[in-house]
């Protein structure tokens, strides 16, 4: 498996990194030289192993279905880049 | 009072309580000797007037008799804990100006329990590096020099600001998180006290995430009592965390018994790699004998798949920190890099807000996770892990604590090892097994190297066995009896 | 008679598959504990964890976990008492966190089934694949500024239930009963309320064609469509659109499509496929849902009986025919309504009666059953009077329309306006005695075999007493007299 330009402008996209051509070309080595070290995890048989999920040996807590978070526009807005009546504001975005 | 800097936690807390001095007193030294090492670069952001009004604030409550477990003791925060009211990065640009309106769990246990906070302490960005070489805010320094040499050395990574902060005598101690040795390696190259508690044990709500199966809050000190101070006051149930474990918080001081006697040492042979430095192998041996002495009894084990941890490790923390950084996105907070359309204001925003280290492994994990790779990928490293946690799981039927050395070299030059990302993992290589199994691991200073830089050893423990670790790595402590002290340091050598 | 499209090349199949998207009723979302309520000020019911700001994670709602069990008990699908949530990782203005939170290959109900009614009163199953839970994005506004859209994340983290069907549908009629079932079904379960015009129920159409035997097709995929029609005139659209296609000579390609209601039509939205991939993967902040089977045990207590259930018991219990309980059953709150009339009287008059002049007054004056004037207890008295012969059919119409008007009871109303049935032979004699004697041309003409002119006599006998006369003694007393 390797990684060319294409592949890395196709994840870079995925991702929502710009990426110049130039670096595309370096990128495209370092992240195979990663790949192809990671690799080595093919020579372990691993048939019947179940991936773990979590390293925590529990189960899934459950919270009480009660309303008590929210109801604070300034404390999730105040950060924003750009905002408008209460809304975040972004470059507008064609369906 | 020249030395306030140099006490213990727990010295501080019998000063402060016999009256011997006060937080704010306490806390002015501090402040100073933050100020003192501002060549370090340890601090992304500086503290002061919080610090005083907390110390101000602590001695009150002192007074008043409703004194914390950490009550008056000047800390660092690494700027990974979001901190109400303080602007908080991950040492990112993306993050540069985010004040949260909320403050992390441990960091607000540990002002809970009467911390001061010095200041946000610097990182490796979004806490991946083992250098802290990849924060937007400029490399820090160690406060360790090579014998001879005034070259500059890395703190390790990425807790790399707490480290050298606390072995530079600024802080008395300092928050790290350690997702795969960023408390352990750190602590090791800047001769202080590293702890990283079982996954779960502190929770992460409030805490910037890199991977989250692996990211655990832990505390970095100058002794092995006051990781225990420390680690009381961070840890417990958090119902926000649904990774968070709801076991009862123990007093971890009164398991430093001192009293090692019977117990079994596992000493994984697979530990033992070709091209460890001799001298690391020689720490490691003299390690042995000190819990020999001591009455434990020293078993070799066997961790088969641990050859296989690292490249396992590369592939579960890019893959979560892929998904876990798509957050940042220039919307709701943070920098934003205008663009025509919505995807383009996303791709510049996040061109020029992550860092290099940063964009190669969300790359990496978002190839990982792609169709068609998922299963050779991350898939097969999730297989990997639960062979890795069985290993340990075996190991444990036979022994109580593992001893390792904490990462195979001493402290190395700002500079080496930049231009080849895998001979850079390689310093996890002995800190990543126990984080991909969810174990408690600590790094102690056990001596110096040939260079005259501290070298580390790690003790493994059980799951929610911080307990055992402690008293272990109490006894090797003061076996080792680590004195050095390192040339930038507040107020000189 | 199965539903066909007529092609150049010959007749067509359509196959459906439906993926619904419910909203959970619940107090708080899936993962904070912010508000759901419909309509509140733009990013007012959001938390820190639904804005995903740095650091914040996940705890899953547990009252949302049971209403997936009982949405799934309701469906008669297998409960998965271990499931697992996933990251869907996607970047859109209204999805804070970059990726949903939903589940993927273990999700938490499998396999089940649901019964359309059909016309006629026919059933037909038809297989649900699945059933998870996920995250619902926030709003993109586009409107309201030149260059920029508002996003408002209240609806960020509410709870849905996404309900995928098998592609078991074949008509654009059996989808409108699906949707209408489904919704039925999880209305009596009060897991979802139902409306689409609030967007709590969104479908997602998957349409392909095929000739009558042959291999599926390849399909398209209508996202997002929000009410019963737009669903069924997209898959008309859809489906003459690809058998255009296919016979023309080309090809289908699989793809998402957007519906446009003001048109009718589809089409493409392949600038938004291309870069889709999901990369799914286990959500790390969230640790495997496990049910304790007692609990689950629990819930199937709770479940109420189901309009199926009812359905047969109404037709079994009450002789209705399986139609009429097919409309009777839709609603809970109607059936019960039914059942409360029907106590103790005749079921099938009472059914006409609900089904046609209650129901048809309900309408007509905008009023639900809550705030209707008339009680299932007064309606079920009307009836009363009506099966002892106290009053016609024709009288209790008017006894009803004052009922509606006063709100009285029928008895009530029956006795003030003296609207007892006259069942006195004497007196039905005497008007039709009088009418005989004045009428001699009508009556020579019935003699004569015009035997239609009964009716007329009838009507006549009915004016005389003021439409109290017992309309059955009318006719055989008639038919006696003229006989003589």
């Amino acid at each position: 498996m390797s990684v060319d330009k294409n592949t890395v402008a196709k994840i870079a996209k995925l991702a929502r990194i710009r990426v110049d051509e130039a670096q595309q070309e370096a990128l495209s080595g370092e992240l195979n030289q990663i790949l192809g070290w990671v690799e080595q995890l093919s020579e372990l048989d691993t048939t019947g192993v179940e991936p773990m999920t979590s390293v925590v040996e529990m189960t899934q807590p459950l919270r009480e279905d009660v309303v008590n978070d929210g109801h604070y526009v300034d404390r999730v807005t105040k950060n924003a880049p750009d905002s408008a009546h209460g809304f975040y504001a972004v470059p507008k975005v064609v369906e | 009072m020249s030395n306030l800097t140099h006490l213990t936690i727990a010295d501080a807390l019998s000063g402060m309580d016999k009256g011997e001095f006060t937080a704010r007193e306490l806390t002015e030294a501090h402040v100073k000797a933050v100020e003192d090492t501002r060549a370090l670069n340890a601090y992304i952001v500086e503290t002061p007037e919080i610090a005083l009004a907390q110390a101000d604030a602590s001695d009150k409550r002192r007074a008043s008799g409703t004194a914390g477990v950490m009550e008056g003791i000047p800390i660092a925060m690494k700027d990974l804990f979001c901190t109400e009211g303080t602007q908080t990065t991950a040492a990112s640009h993306i993050l540069e100006g985010f004040v949260p309106t909320y403050e992390s769990t441990v960091s607000g246990n540990l002002w809970n329990a009467g911390a001061v906070m010095l200041g946000k302490s610097n990182l490796d960005q979004f806490a991946m590096g083992s250098a802290n070489i990849t924060s937007y805010f400029g490399n820090v320094i160690n406060p360790w020099q090579r014998e001879g040499s005034d070259a500059q050395l890395t703190p390790g990574g990425s807790s790399g600001g707490s480290a050298a902060t606390v072995a530079a005598r600024a802080a008395m101690a300092a928050t790290g998180t350690d997702t795969g040795g960023s408390i352990r390696q750190p602590a090791a190259f800047s001769g202080i006290v590293g702890l990283k508690p079982t996954y779960g044990r502190c929770s992460r709500w409030g805490v910037i995430a890199f991977a989250s199966s692996l990211d655990q809050a832990g505390p970095m000190t100058r002794s092995v009592r006051d990781a225990a101070i420390m680690l009381e006051a961070m840890a417990g149930y958090d119902a926000k965390d649904s990774t968070s474990v709801n076991l009862p918080v123990p007093r971890y001081q009164d398991a430093l018994t001192g009293d090692i006697r019977g117990l079994k040492v596992g000493i994984p042979k697979e530990y033992r790699i070709d091209g460890t430095p001799i001298e690391i192998e020689k720490a490691w041996e003299q390690g042995i004998e000190w819990l020999r002495a001591a009455g434990a009894e020293p078993v070799e084990i066997s961790l088969p798949h641990t050859k296989y941890a690292l490249p396992t490790y590369y592939i579960i923390a890019p893959a979560e920190c892929s998904s876990n950084l798509a957050r940042y996105d220039g919307v709701r907070y943070g920098q934003r890099v205008e663009g025509k359309s919505l995807d383009d204001m996303y791709e510049n925003t996040r061109a020029a807000g992550f860092g290099d280290e940063v964009k190669r492994r969300i790359l990496i994990g978002t190839y990982v996770l792609s169709a068609g790779y998922y299963d050779a990928y991350y898939n097969k490293a999730r297989q990997v892990r639960t062979l890795i946690a069985n290993d340990f799981k075996k190991a444990y039927e036979s022994v109580d604590v593992i001893l390792t050395p904490t990462a195979p070299s001493p402290a190395f030059g700002i500079g080496e090892k930049m231009d080849d990302p895998i001979a850079m993992y390689l310093n996890d290589v002995f800190t990543v097994p126990a984080s991909l199994a969810g174990l408690p691991g600590i790094s102690i200073p056990s001596g110096l190297s040939s260079e005259g830089t501290p070298l580390g050893l790690q003790l493994l423990g059980r799951a929610f066995d911080e307990e055992t670790l402690l008293r272990v790595a109490g006894v090797m402590e003061q076996a080792a009896g680590f004195s050095a002290l390192p040339q930038l340091i507040a107020g000189g050598k | 008679m199965s539903y066909r499209i007529k092609g150049n090349t010959g007749d067509w199949e359509v196959v459906i598959g439906l993926e619904v998207h419910a909203q959970v009723i619940s107090n708080s979302k899936l993962f904070s504990g912010a508000a759901t309520a419909f309509g509140a000020e733009p990013n007012y019911q959001v938390s820190l964890v639904d804005a995903a700001m740095p650091g914040m994670l996940p705890v899953l709602n547990k009252e949302v976990v049971a209403q997936g069990v009982r949405t799934g008990l309701g469906l008669r699908a297998k409960i998965n008492m271990k499931s697992v949530f996933e990251r869907k990782n996607y970047f859109y203005a209204d999805l804070p966190q970059g990726y949903q939170i939903s589940q993927f290959l273990e999700p938490i109900v499998g396999e089940g089934v649901l019964t359309l009614d059909l016309d006629g009163g026919e059933t037909r199953d038809v297989g649900i694949e699945r059933m998870h839970l996920e995250q619902d994005a926030g709003k993109s506004i586009h409107d309201q500024h030149p260059t920029q859209s508002y996003i408002d994340l209240n609806r960020s983290g509410v709870a849905l239930m996404e309900i995928v069907s098998r592609p078991d549908l074949r008509s654009p009629e059996e989808a409108g009963a699906y949707l209408r079932k489904l919704r039925s079904i999880l209305r009596y379960l009060g897991t979802c309320d139902g409306n689409m015009d609030e967007g709590s129920m969104r479908a997602d159409v998957n349409v392909s064609v095929r000739k009558p035997g042959e291999e599926l097709g390849t399909r398209t995929e209508t996202k997002n469509v929000n009410s019963i029609r737009f669903v069924q005139q997209s898959i008309e659209f859809e489906a003459k659109r690809q058998i255009k296609v296919i016979e023309d000579g080309g090809k289908i390609v699989q793809e998402t499509r957007l519906f446009d209601p003001s048109t009718g039509t589809t089409r493409s939205m392949r600038s938004k496929e291309e870069a889709h991939d999901y990369r799914y993967f286990p959500d790390p902040d969230l640790l495997p849902l496990v049910l304790d089977p007692a609990w689950v045990e629990e819930i199937k207590k709770t479940i109420p009986e189901l309009p199926d259930e009812k359905k047969a018991r109404f037709i079994k219990d009450f002789g209705l025919s399986a139609y009429d309980a097919g409309i009777l059953v839709t609603d809970r709150d109607r059936a019960a309504f039914y059942e409360a009339v029907a106590e103790g009287r005749d079921a099938k008059l009472a059914a006409n009666w609900v089904m046609g002049d209650y129901f048809g007054a309900l309408n007509k004056s905008g009023l639900s059953l809550e705030n209707s004037p008339v009680s299932a207890k007064q309606l079920g008295g009307l009836i009363g009077l009506i099966s002892d012969d106290t009053i016609s059919g024709r009288i209790a119409k008017e006894v009803f329309e004052a009922m509606w008007e006063s709100g009285k009871d029928a008895d009530v109303i029956v006795e003030e306006k003296g609207l007892k049935q006259i069942t006195d032979t004497s007196a039905i004699e005497a008007a039709i005695d009088e009418i005989i004697a004045n009428n001699p041309g009508q009556v020579e003409g019935y003699k004569g075999g015009n035997e239609r002119l009964i009716g007329w006599f009838v009507g006549q006998t009915m004016k005389a007493t003021g439409g109290k006369a017992n309309p059955g003694m009318v006719n055989e007393l008639l038919k006696k007299k003229l006989a003589e």
